[in-house]
């Protein structure tokens, strides 16, 4: 068994422990890039975004028409299940809030889908009330193809592998329906504050 | 040899008992592992840093040292934003102990009785799992025409130099060859670019000789690489790739 | 080319913590495109997240693993059959 092994003078990259972070996560200066399959390349002219599901009109944008939607700019700190942070990150992008506008809808759950098939799941409320975007520039520039680009879902509030890359739509559902690495382990909700990292947790 | 059977993989805490320079960024590392039931040339093992607080660190070596040796062996090339390399090359020492997981991979592995030709083809340190290969290819006496296409910055950046060198110069069927990317000594007449199609094509042999191929290295070599020899009418079914990934491990 | 992307042998730590076998000659029977292949020359896509097998035909998910704390969860619905060689 190697339970409490440490290897003697290692500290590995990570900056620091900070009090503005959740349990457990710790402080990078780059911006990771954790792939689960290859990075698709949707070119704009393809490119559109969706809304449907349990609504009684579902609803499309091409690049064009998003891209003429409201934005904003927005600051948040970013919080990775596999502890890594970033506080302070810039994006801009359209809220969803302004994406469900008008909707009428009896469901309580969404499902991101996106370019190369990955998935995640969220309670409706945790989408709206200005609490996620659809977000196509980081830091001043267009969002970089391995960082989700056209187009990322952003969540700051909840573990970031719910800021799905490469997002095309949401699916508004009665049921929720684990995603990529909820039904794999990965906790349902995943709020960083109370850890929820795992199944169980 | 002794393949992993009836076992799971577990991490396990080996000794190093050996450092050497290889080259200004890399370092060969011997490790004791305690009850290490062998390998096969072209495996590799996991190695696990753990700090204080419990973060983990962990990547992959392939093992330099054949089957027949005995011992455990890897070469590790200091990266410089490395997190795991740095540490290995720098900090470590001997009487260290060390935590991995292994061998792994007998996929990517060659034994001199599946004979050959045999086109090894790399850059850096992907060379590591070839110079298990070629220790075994010697030990085992085989004479399987072998050819090590080895692409590295300069002259003192060869990993293995002066063993690939002797091994080639007691043997008449091993070739190796080189091409110095970034600086050649005087009077260089090898190769000095990258390794392109038209270099693959003068050094590996013709498709119908149906060689055995082994390409590992940075990704970009290797998918080069692999695309190149596909293109000239090599099987693709007989060549096999480890990609180190985009810094090459 | 995806920088990313790391051929079958990257998956065998993760596998063979699971598997008493050699995995990474193991055959998979893709369930999306069919080919059989052996993992060893899958594309694996691995991070400290999990562990990603795809198709390396049709980039379908073959096996997925993710491992933490204690536990294991594994992911074989991309896959029509395993073929495990005892040797």
């Amino acid at each position: 068994m190697t339970e409490g092994f440490i290897s003697r003078g290692f500290r590995g990259r990570r900056q620091t422990q900070d009090a503005r972070l959740p349990p457990g996560q710790y402080l990078v200066g780059g911006f990771p890039v954790l792939s689960a399959g290859p990075t698709p390349h949707t070119p704009f002219e393809e490119w559109d975004f969706s809304i449907n599901g349990e609504v009684d009109e579902p609803r499309r944008w091409t690049w064009e028409q998003f891209s003429a939607l409201p934005s904003e700019t927005i600051t948040k700190d970013i919080h990775c299940v596999t502890k890594w942070s970033k506080l302070g990150t810039t994006w801009e992008g359209v809220s969803v809030d302004t994406l469900l506008e008008g909707i009428e809808t009896a469901a309580e759950y969404v499902v991101a889908f996106c370019d190369g098939g990955y998935t995640t799941n969220l309670p409706l409320e945790d989408v709206i009330g200005g609490r996620a975007w659809v977000a196509y520039s980081y830091e001043g520039e267009p969002l970089a193809p391995e960082h989700g680009g056209p187009a990322r879902l952003l969540v700051p509030h909840l573990y970031f592998w719910k800021s799905a890359k490469w997002v095309r739509g949401l699916r508004l559902v009665n049921e929720d329906e684990p995603g990529f690495w909820e039904s794999l382990g990965y906790h349902d909700y995943g709020d960083p504050w109370r850890e929820q990292r795992y199944w169980g947790d | 040899m002794v393949a992993v059977r009836g076992r799971r993989l577990v991490w396990r805490i080996g000794e190093v008992i050996e450092t050497s320079v290889q080259t200004p960024r890399t370092k060969s590392l011997v490790v004791e592992v305690p009850g290490w039931e062998g390998h096969r040339a072209g495996q590799h093992v996991d190695v696990r840093l753990t700090a204080p607080d419990g973060y983990q660190a962990q990547r992959s070596y392939s093992i330099t040292s054949a089957p027949e040796d005995g011992r455990l062996e890897l070469v590790v090339e200091r990266l410089e934003d490395g997190e795991v390399s740095p540490y290995l090359t720098d900090e470590l020492r001997v009487g260290d102990r060390l935590e991995l997981r292994g061998p792994i991979g007998g996929w990517f592995t060659w034994e001199a009785r599946e004979g050959g030709p045999l086109l090894l083809v790399t850059g850096g340190s992907g060379i590591a799992p070839f110079v298990a290969m070629i220790r075994h290819r010697a030990a085992a006496g085989s004479d399987a025409p072998t050819r090590l296409l080895y692409s590295s910055r300069s002259r003192e950046e060869i990993i293995y130099a002066e063993q690939l060198d002797r091994f080639a110069a007691e043997d008449g069927t091993l070739e190796v060859i080189h091409t110095l990317t970034r600086s050649q000594p005087p009077a260089w007449k090898g190769y000095s670019r990258r390794i392109d199609k038209e270099m693959l094509g003068e050094v590996a042999w013709a498709p119908g000789s149906m060689p055995l191929v082994f390409i590992c290295g940075p990704t970009p070599l290797v998918e080069a690489a692999a695309t190149a020899l596909v293109d000239l009418g090599h099987d693709p079914a007989r060549i096999k790739t480890e990609r180190f990934g985009p810094t090459g491990g | 080319m995806d920088e990313h992307r790391l051929d079958g042998n990257a998956a065998g730590g993760a596998l063979g913590e699971i598997f008493p076998f050699e995995m990474t000659t193991a055959k998979t029977a893709c369930a999306n495109c069919a080919s059989v292949a052996q993992v060893g020359a899958a594309m694996v896509y691995a991070s400290a997240i999990g562990t990603v097998v795809r198709c390396a035909t049709c980039d379908n998910a073959l096996i997925r693993v993710v491992s933490a704390r204690g536990r294991y969860w594994l992911d074989l619905r991309g896959v029509r059959y395993l073929q495990i060689d005892e040797t």
